[in-house]
């Protein structure tokens, strides 16, 4: 077994021979995804060095001891590594994990409908296979990043003539193609991140399917379980190191570029940070009610963090996990919305204020318009209740109305 | 830190349930709750010399297994879940506890002994009555030979009328305060075992009338020394809680898997169903915060006292919230006495009360608060 002092060592030494701020971006992070440091976690033979995840928090470390810079590790590409990772071919592997890493590529995850979100196994977008070449056609809606991403995971039906969940294919879409068409949708809360995407005989490559074809639904819940669990890398990811120089300029551009249809995901996952230095200033603290619910989201913040720690405890122990790992999304739901009453009764009558007048520079009135989203996005609330019951509590199912060759089944 | 139990933890969980499940169920909380004395001698020396659970967490060297209170915090988990009826809580952790942070060694070498094996059945008396017989609600303790007499009513005393070690908080003209020791044959004591709506655990009112009693330590400010002592017991009863709000939940899925109507198993209605995710959910909370809380108190942090009110009023409200839940789930037969449902019902609204209720807790949080947790 290596310790925490042997990685430490191994790792300073490898920065202390090859770090170099003067470096391109890309340089740096290529020379870092073959050195394996760039995610130690990782398989050794694709860009990492097989470490258990209790070791991977000293790479970091000493990363930070540095200033060096590290892999890209925000947005939906992560998802796309997991999926990869866990069933990609060989050849898939090879051709995008680097680039991944390097953070010359973006990616953006294809799956929801204007038919299908819950019932996503419901998709109706069809890829045909003309012998060589699947050619797609059909829209998916609520596209995050589509505007800018170079692939998507695209979730599509390949045969109608079995059951809905075995007739999906997963396959890897070059979204820079004709027929491949993008229409940003505003949100509720004034931003522009998800699309409307079109697909009028776009075209996929015969080995750009991931896993089998027909096998797209097991492909499709490891994205998800990824996303779930909050492996999309949309957290930490607005820290700025501040550090000055071209290498640090270039990572700062291409994070804002990856980052900037997230600037409201913080707000809407509620700002509970914002809680106490707001009901401070504002001399609230005095009173009872408002201490109460204060106390009631920290809280229910803190419970969830730890509990989200012990799943994450168990899981680097190599242990089962237990139901807590089922259940930080509908958690991460109870804290968006308890967030927002607090920031309401925080902020009395300011509340109704936005933008420039509105309170913490408009960040209390982003939240209240945000968390919405947190119920809806990744899995509704109601649909990970369904699962919890179903798969941790042994539940029954409900009774369904879509089985059979999926041709018949009733469209949504 | 760590939120994981080792194999070690798991297989005491598992040799602590097995017991349980073999020698204490239902039948015998409903032979019990009836007669004022509310334990019975034959479990608990069973309890004692076969697991040593009363010793949990006095040090080996006075006869105890010398855990910290992760392991207490699963005796306690499975003790809530199998709604033993027996003077632990009293006993093993407060009393114990008392005597570990108060006493002098001497006193741990007298007490604790007994306490571990089971022998002594002690109850800390920390609580002043507050009525019209007693305005102003002291307990006080004046010099007289060969020790001290106390006067005073304490109340919500956990066994205090069964326990035959009784520690009594009091305080001396010079505003001192101590703790005591009680003969439980002393003369001017009187204890009375008080009605409550939980059955299961029985709370005494002792009323003491120029009782001869010894100092436990030597007085002086126990305030801090006491509230950790509170603290303690306070994460050793939300682990009780959370155990008995599992037990609650999966009860009520067991229930949900069983009956029809409408020609379908209940639990595959989402309105049971989600509920029966949205207590998970809630437990599972509870449960971090518990393991969290005893966490501190094994690594002398300085926000145990903060753990600790997160502990308690998070498993209080989950506690309820299950049990409650899961009558509404077993419909009309859940609310009969026949069923056994009400029995952790009533623990779980007693408990929710007791050592400070989640309101009073909440605000003890918020003014604790800090990152350091
Ligand atoms: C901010 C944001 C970003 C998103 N980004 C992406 C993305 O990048 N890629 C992507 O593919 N999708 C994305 N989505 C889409 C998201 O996954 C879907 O909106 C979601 O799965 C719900 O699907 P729907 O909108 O079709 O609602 P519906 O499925 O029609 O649901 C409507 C309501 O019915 C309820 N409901 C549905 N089925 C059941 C059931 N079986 N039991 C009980 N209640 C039920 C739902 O809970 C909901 O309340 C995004 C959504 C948001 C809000």
């Amino acid at each position: 077994m290596t310790t925490q002092d042997e990685v430490r060592r191994e790792v300073r030494e490898w920065l202390q021979a090859n770090w170099n701020p003067d470096l391109s971006l890309v340089a740096w992070r290529t020379l870092l995804a073959e050195s394996g440091w760039g995610v130690p976690g990782w398989p050794r033979q694709w860009y990492g060095r097989d470490l258990p995840a209790a070791l991977t928090p000293v790479v970091d470390e000493e990363f930070a001891a540095a200033n060096a810079v590290g892999v890209a590790k925000t947005g939906i590409r992560m998802l796309a590594a997991a999926t990869l990772l866990e069933h990609g071919s060989d050849d898939q592997k090879k051709a995008f994990l680097k680039r991944i890493l390097t953070g010359e590529d973006t990616w953006c995850q294809l799956f929801s409908e204007p038919g299908s979100g819950s019932d996503l196994a419901g998709a109706t977008t069809r890829a045909d296979f003309d012998g060589e070449r699947w050619i797609i056609n059909g829209q998916k809606v609520w596209t995050t990043s589509a505007h800018h991403a170079d692939y998507g995971l695209l979730l599509a039906r390949t045969d109608w003539d079995v059951p809905k969940h075995q007739g999906l294919t997963y396959v890897v879409l070059d979204m820079k193609q004709q027929g491949v068409e993008v229409h940003q949708l505003k949100q509720m809360n004034g931003h522009a991140s998800f699309n409307q995407v079109f697909f009028t005989d776009a075209v996929v490559p015969a080995d750009r399917i991931v896993g089998q074809p027909g096998g797209g639904w097991q492909v499709a819940m490891t994205t998800l379980a990824h996303e779930r669990r909050g492996a999309d890398g949309l957290r930490g990811a607005n820290r700025d190191s501040g550090l000055k120089g071209s290498i640090y300029d270039e990572e700062r551009a291409e994070i804002a570029t990856v980052m900037a249809p997230y600037k409201w995901y913080p707000q809407r996952a509620g700002r509970v940070d914002l809680v106490l230095p707001t009901a401070k200033a504002l001399g609230r603290l005095n009173d009872p009610v408002a201490v109460q619910e204060i106390a009631r989201l920290l809280i229910l913040a803190k419970t969830a963090e730890w509990t989200a720690r012990r799943a994450r405890a168990a899981q680097a122990e190599g242990r089962p996990q237990g139901p807590e790992g089922s259940l930080g999304k509908l958690a991460a739901s109870e804290v968006a919305r308890l967030a927002a009453r607090v920031h309401t009764l925080i902020q009395g009558d300011q509340a109704l204020l936005a933008g420039d007048d509105g309170a913490v520079d408009g960040m209390i009135a982003e939240v209240l318009l945000s968390v919405p989203a947190t119920s809806i996005a990744g899995g509704t609330d109601e649909i990970q209740r369904n699962i919890i019951s179903e798969r941790v509590l042994s539940m029954p199912r409900e009774p369904r109305a879509d089985g059979g060759p999926f041709r018949e089944v009733p469209r949504n | 830190m760590s939120f994981v139990l080792t194999d070690e933890q798991q297989q005491f969980r598992d040799v602590v349930r097995r017991f349980l499940d073999d020698q204490f169920s239902t039948r015998d909380v409903r032979r019990l709750m009836e007669p004022r004395a509310g334990f019975d001698e034959a479990f608990w020396g069973k309890l004692n010399r076969d697991l040593g659970l009363a010793g949990i967490i006095i040090p080996e060297d006075y006869g105890g297994q010398g855990f910290g209170y992760a392991e207490l915090g699963i005796v306690m988990e499975e003790m809530g879940r199998s709604l033993v009826c027996a003077p632990y809580l009293s006993s093993a952790v407060l009393a114990a506890d008392a005597v570990l942070t108060l006493g002098s060694e001497a006193d741990r070498e007298t007490l604790l002994p007994g306490l571990a094996d089971g022998s002594l059945r002690g109850c800390l008396a920390s609580q002043d009555y507050s009525g019209p017989e007693c305005p102003g609600g002291v307990t006080t303790a004046t010099a007289a030979q060969g020790g001290v007499r106390l006067n005073g009513i304490k109340d919500f005393v956990i066994d205090g009328h069964t326990a035959n070690l009784l520690l009594v908080v009091a305080r001396s003209a010079d505003g001192e305060s101590g703790c005591y020791r009680v003969s439980d044959t002393a003369s001017g004591l009187d204890r009375r075992c008080l009605t409550t709506l939980d059955p299961t655990r029985k709370l005494a009112r002792l009323t003491l009338t120029d009782v001869p009693a010894v100092s436990l330590g030597t007085p002086g400010s126990l305030e801090s020394p006491l509230q950790a002592i509170l603290d303690r017991a306070t994460v050793a009863l939300a682990h009780e809680m959370v155990g008995g709000a599992e037990k609650m939940l999966y009860s009520a899925v067991d229930y949900a898997c069983t009956r029809r109507q409408f020609g379908r198993l209940i639990g595959s209605f989402q309105a049971i169903k989600h509920k029966c995710a949205d207590l998970l959910l809630e437990i599972e909370l509870a449960k971090s915060a518990a393991y969290r809380a005893a966490v501190a108190i094994d690594q002398h942090e300085t926000v145990a006292s903060l753990t600790a009110s997160i502990a308690k009023c998070t498993a209080s409200e989950a506690y309820l919230h299950a049990a409650a839940e899961c009558i509404q789930i077993h419909g009309g037969i859940g609310f009969t006495w026949d069923h056994d449902t009400h029995l952790w019902f009533k623990r779980a609204k007693a408990s929710e009360v007791m050592f400070g209720d989640p309101s009073s807790h909440r605000a003890r949080a918020l003014a604790l608060w800090s990152d350091a947790i």
